[in-house]
């Protein structure tokens, strides 16, 4: 028996639909089995995964906050990735846009001004993009490989905030515990509603995935983006710059994942502490494929991995599995989501016999 | 549509909710936010051993539910949040990152009791505590000195915090009470949990000459490395002997267990109480793992010094203390206050080493 | 004191190297497996497991070496019979690992493990400074000798390992030719995972002989970062495995020996001295195109 792929003629907009109601379905199969052979009752810890967490407003704000980054930042990866472009240090361009982003409110918390807020905003999305930056002109200038130095650089990011949130930046009222002093009033990114926690940051991230979305659909920009991404050859010809868009695609993915550090800093955190991020530039990879690359699927797949985190706690504390088991379960779900998608673009066939009677059988 | 909404989720939270809600009714919730894994050998293991003896110790009275790997930021004021909504009487956060979260979920759940490990923000609802880590080291750099034949030991540090500057000023304050020449030399791995980092430390330091090894790292790799290279060595949080049984001097012992059964029946009795706890050795808070692999008179030395710490003859931090730098910290007979022990900041006399600032 | 600093430079480097010489067959069959932790993980507990459960550390390894293997096997089913999205495949991949890896070890945490005992070398190994060196070390470290060694020749000089960049240079024209690109992958894959779960067995055998959820600690980033480093040439692994490893041993060093820079910032040597070095050796834009598998990463479907 094997398995053997045709490709159809054109992407099934049936199986688009299709595609992720089967994921589901098989998620929630193998789910079922694998909690009810930990002994588990499988209904309980499936309710506990996808429903507990959708039912009451404040876990509904909580959701909007988990997933504002992984949407904001997979958005700008996608952009890169669709033009070749393989930023996989999203993790440290967010750190030091939240670094840069509270200089004002870490260094000059004396100033009270509504111009605070947006000038914060603004420098951690400069920040993020020149952090960017820094693999882009290596690869524009030296040729050096993008996906080694923007990984690298997550480390240093992350050592380099360490050293100031220990060291210079170091709220000197707070008994030498390693972080910084609170954010003033004006500082701090407002909630949406009155209901719960989400603030701004959302609305970011859905602003820039519809903006996003408009200029790969309807501006040239966008265009350049894809026809670079297919072939750099094809580019030239075009007369665009396989140069200036490793510039535009690195320093825009920056510039979200910088915007997307200084929100949750200001909105949520409130301040600078050694570990901001759990790990969201490199969530976001996940986030931006699961969405096809796409910004508004990103907006699904941004919110349907979000549900995961939450799900896998509220089903530790009410079903009492363990964090282990919530993680085997997030893989699966990633597992059968990307395979399925495979269903969109081709037929499945499953042939038994050997390969020289299923040959014979086609000619 | 709304109605139909409605009566859907409706019927299925009485379905997701029929079989924890009949019983769950008598008993109290006291719960507990981990940083890391309940298995990870070290700082949350040793939390959520304490918590199985509070479980023990109440049997059916109470449930503990938990939840593990939580981090530090968003997601754990989401956690604690989650858990105030789930019927937590009482919830510990163990981690000193936590602190904030906790703050702002105590604030919004004014009947909800909050406790939060190792920081110093209080409140009516929430209360912190704390174990008098330096108590165990001032009594291991005594055996240190003891023990070692060069007079040098190495300490692996995790991050420059001020529990753990504490816990080098005290070990070498205990070695120098036995051998005012001793020295230490300190290397920071900037991690709490890597075990091949933490060997990689423990090797450096004893390819530069110290004799006995002492961590502040949470798995037993350095102990493995000391058993392997025939050097002596402290365990750190748990008892650790069984990765070296021929190693291991003794260990502190992190025993949250007393201090969570104390709490939990203060809240059943009705009489919790915002506190900010600092406990010590005499308060069962912390204990030494069995004084191994030493001639009786260092152990009976060591024996002693607990004594005295316990019955509070003896307090670590007592001058004349000078700073690294040779200048005067504390007058003869003067001991240290708290507050200064907390934020500390700065080196003690003879420690080989410049502390990151 | 040198010879001791070299020592710990070699287990230290050692699985990042095996790691890392795996991943650069994988990817030059075209393949980008960026699950490189997540196998790693899966290989030591079950090297962890294997070792425990037959009280022998040899089968252990074996054991570790098939759990990566399976384990990728995973992969390789989705992303080449079902042409899945490779990026994102491999990293859900490591999720998955690192959560299953704990389920399994759960209870094996806190049991102190048996180190792999070297093979000592008669004679050789009493030659001063060389000898503990190079010839009193684990099975571990003489097979990342013998694979950088072996898959350099595979690559370069056998026909098989020619037909192989012929796939990830250009998987349509390899399949025209009549090569078979699935089978092919599949193997590098396998490859691959093998080579990640004889990593992580040194993690759990050698490097610190126990079993603790997350031990590999990252060590399968950097792999992967070496693959690129060296521009997917096996001696250049092997270097960098060993500029990383040393830089990180000596800012230890460093640091016991008492010089005042923050440590944050020896932390960072490690990544800053890989960055640097590849900005000298990637300067000759030529020869970087040549060794990138041009296909790599991109989903192949034979059309019949």
């Amino acid at each position: 028996m094997r398995i053997e792929l045709e490709k159809r003629a054109s992407a099934s907009s049936l199986f688009q639909i299709v595609s992720p109601l089967l994921a589901l379905a098989l998620t929630l199969l193998f789910g079922a089995l694998m909690f009810w052979m930990l002994g588990k009752n499988p209904g309980h810890a499936l309710y506990a995964f996808f429903i507990e967490p959708l039912l009451e407003v404040w876990s509904l704000h909580e959701l909007a906050i988990k997933a504002a980054p992984l949407i904001l930042i997979a958005v700008g990866l996608s952009v890169c990735y669709r033009s070749n472009n393989w930023n996989i240090g999203a993790e440290g361009q967010f750190t030091i846009g939240a670094i840069v982003g509270s200089i004002l409110p870490v260094l000059v918390p004396q100033w009270h001004s509504p111009m605070v807020l947006p000038l914060m905003l603004i420098m951690g999305a400069i920040g993020g993009a020149l952090f960017a930056a820094i693999p882009a002109l290596l690869k524009t200038r030296f040729n050096t490989n993008e996906i080694l130095v923007s990984l690298m650089l997550v480390y240093i990011a992350q050592l380099f905030l360490d050293w100031l949130v220990r060291g210079p930046w170091r709220d000197p009222k707070g008994f030498n515990f390693p972080q910084t002093i609170s954010f003033a009033k004006e500082a701090v990114l407002p909630e949406l509603l009155e209901s719960g926690r989400a603030h701004w940051a959302i609305v970011f991230a859905l602003v820039a995935a519809v903006g996003v979305w408009f200029m790969m659909r309807y501006m040239l920009k966008g265009f350049e983006v894809t026809v670079l991404g297919r072939s750099e050859r094809a580019g030239r010809f075009a007369g665009f710059s396989s140069r200036r868009m490793v510039w535009f695609s690195m320093m825009l993915s920056g510039a979200f994942a910088g915007l997307a550090g200084i929100s949750e800093v200001s909105g949520s955190i409130n301040h600078l502490q050694p570990s901001i991020s759990p790990g969201y530039g490199f969530t976001a990879i996940i986030v931006a494929f699961l969405g096809r690359l796409n910004p508004l699927g990103i907006i699904v797949s941004g919110f349907i991995l979000a549900l995961t985190y939450l799900g896998g706690e509220a089903a530790q504390l009410s079903i009492g599995v363990s964090d282990k088991v919530t993680r085997v379960f997030q893989g699966l779900l990633l597992f059968f989501v990307l395979s399925c998608d495979t269903l969109i673009l081709y037929r499945i066939r499953i042939i038994f016999g050997s390969d020289r009677a299923a040959a014979e059988g086609r000619s | 549509m709304k109605k139909l909404i409605i009566a859907l989720a409706a019927t299925a939270a009485a379905l997701g909710g029929l079989s924890s809600g009949a019983q769950a009714q008598e008993k109290t919730k006291v719960c507990f936010v981990y940083v890391g894994t309940k298995t990870d050998g070290g700082w949350t293991q040793a939390h959520d051993i304490g918590r199985q003896e509070l479980q023990k110790a109440f049997a059916d009275k109470i449930e503990t539910p938990y939840l593990e790997s939580v981090p530090e930021g968003p997601d754990a004021e989401r956690a604690i949040e989650r858990m105030a909504r789930s019927g937590c009487a009482m919830i510990f956060t163990t981690s000193f990152g936590f602190m904030d979260a906790t703050v702002k979920v105590a604030e919004k759940f004014p009947k909800v009791k909050f406790e939060h490990a190792t920081g110093f923000k209080a409140g009516p609802n929430l209360a912190t505590y704390n174990s008098r880590f330096y108590e165990g080291r001032y009594i291991q750099g005594q055996i240190a000195a003891k023990m070692s034949k060069k007079g040098v030991a190495g300490y692996i540090a995790s991050f420059p915090i001020p529990e753990v500057v504490m816990g080098i000023n005290a070990f070498e304050l205990g070695a120098k009470s036995v051998n005012p020449n001793f020295k230490l030399k300190v290397v920071w791995a900037n991690t709490w949990f890597d075990p091949g980092k933490e060997a990689d430390a423990a090797k450096a330091l004893i390819d530069q000459g110290v004799d006995i090894l002492t961590q502040h790292t949470d798995t037993t790799a350095p102990m493995q490395v000391a058993a392997e290279r025939g050097i002596m060595a402290f365990g750190q949080a748990s008892d650790m002997i069984a990765a070296g049984p021929k190693t291991q001097l003794t260990a502190i012992v992190d025993t949250w267990g007393a201090y969570y059964i104390k709490r939990t029946k203060a809240l059943l009795d009705g009489t919790w109480k915002s506190e900010q706890i600092w406990d010590g050795l005499k308060d069962g808070i912390l204990t030494m793992a069995p004084y191994t692999n030493m001639p009786d008179d260092v152990k009976a030395m060591a024996e002693e010094t607990e004594a005295k710490i316990k019955s509070g003859e003896l307090h670590p931090f007592t001058g004349p203390i000078n700073k690294q730098d040779g200048s005067p910290w504390l007058k003869a007979g003067e001991k240290a206050d708290d507050g200064t022990l907390l934020g500390m900041n700065f080196y003690v006399e003879g420690v080989d080493d410049k502390l990151p600032k | 004191m040198i010879e001791a600093i070299l020592l710990t430079i070699i287990t230290a480097a050692t699985p990042l190297v095996i790691a890392a010489i795996g991943e650069l067959v994988t990817e030059r069959a075209g393949v980008l497996n960026l699950g490189v932790e997540g196998m790693m993980i899966m290989g030591a507990v079950c090297a962890f497991a294997g070792s425990y459960l037959t009280g022998s550390p040899l089968l252990g390894v074996l054991c570790g070496i098939m759990g990566g293997a399976l384990f990728s096997l995973l992969f390789g089913f989705l992303t080449l019979t079902l042409v899945t999205n490779q990026v994102a495949t491999g990293l859900a991949l490591t999720i998955l690992g690192l959560g299953l890896s704990g389920q399994i070890g759960e209870s094996f945490v806190g049991i102190p493990g048996v180190k792999l005992q070297p093979i000592v070398f008669p004679v050789l190994s009493d030659i001063p400074f060389v000898g503990p060196l190079l010839f009193k070390q684990d099975i571990t470290f003489y097979l990342s000798i013998a694979l950088i060694i072996g898959v350099n020749w595979f690559l370069f000089k056998s026909r098989t390992g020619l037909k192989m960049r012929a796939i990830g240079d250009n998987h349509g024209s390899a399949h025209a030719l009549g090569i078979n690109v699935i089978r092919t992958r599949y193997l590098a894959v396998m490859f691959g995972g093998a080579c990640a779960g004889l990593a992580g067995a040194q993690l759990s055998l050698v490097y610190t002989p126990q079993w603790v959820e997350n031990m590999s600690a990252g060590r399968g980033w950097i792999a992967l970062a070496l693959v690129v480093f060296a521009s997917w040439r096996p001696w250049r692994v092997f270097a960098g495995g060993y500029i990383f490893g040393a830089v990180g041993i000596l800012q230890l060093h460093a640091q016991a020996f008492g010089i005042g820079v923050p440590s944050q910032f020896l932390s960072m040597l490690p990544y800053a001295v890989t960055i640097v070095v590849l900005i000298i050796i990637s300067h000759n834009r030529r020869t970087t195109l040549i060794n990138t598998p041009a296909s790599l990463g991109k989903p192949f479907v034979p059309d019949r």
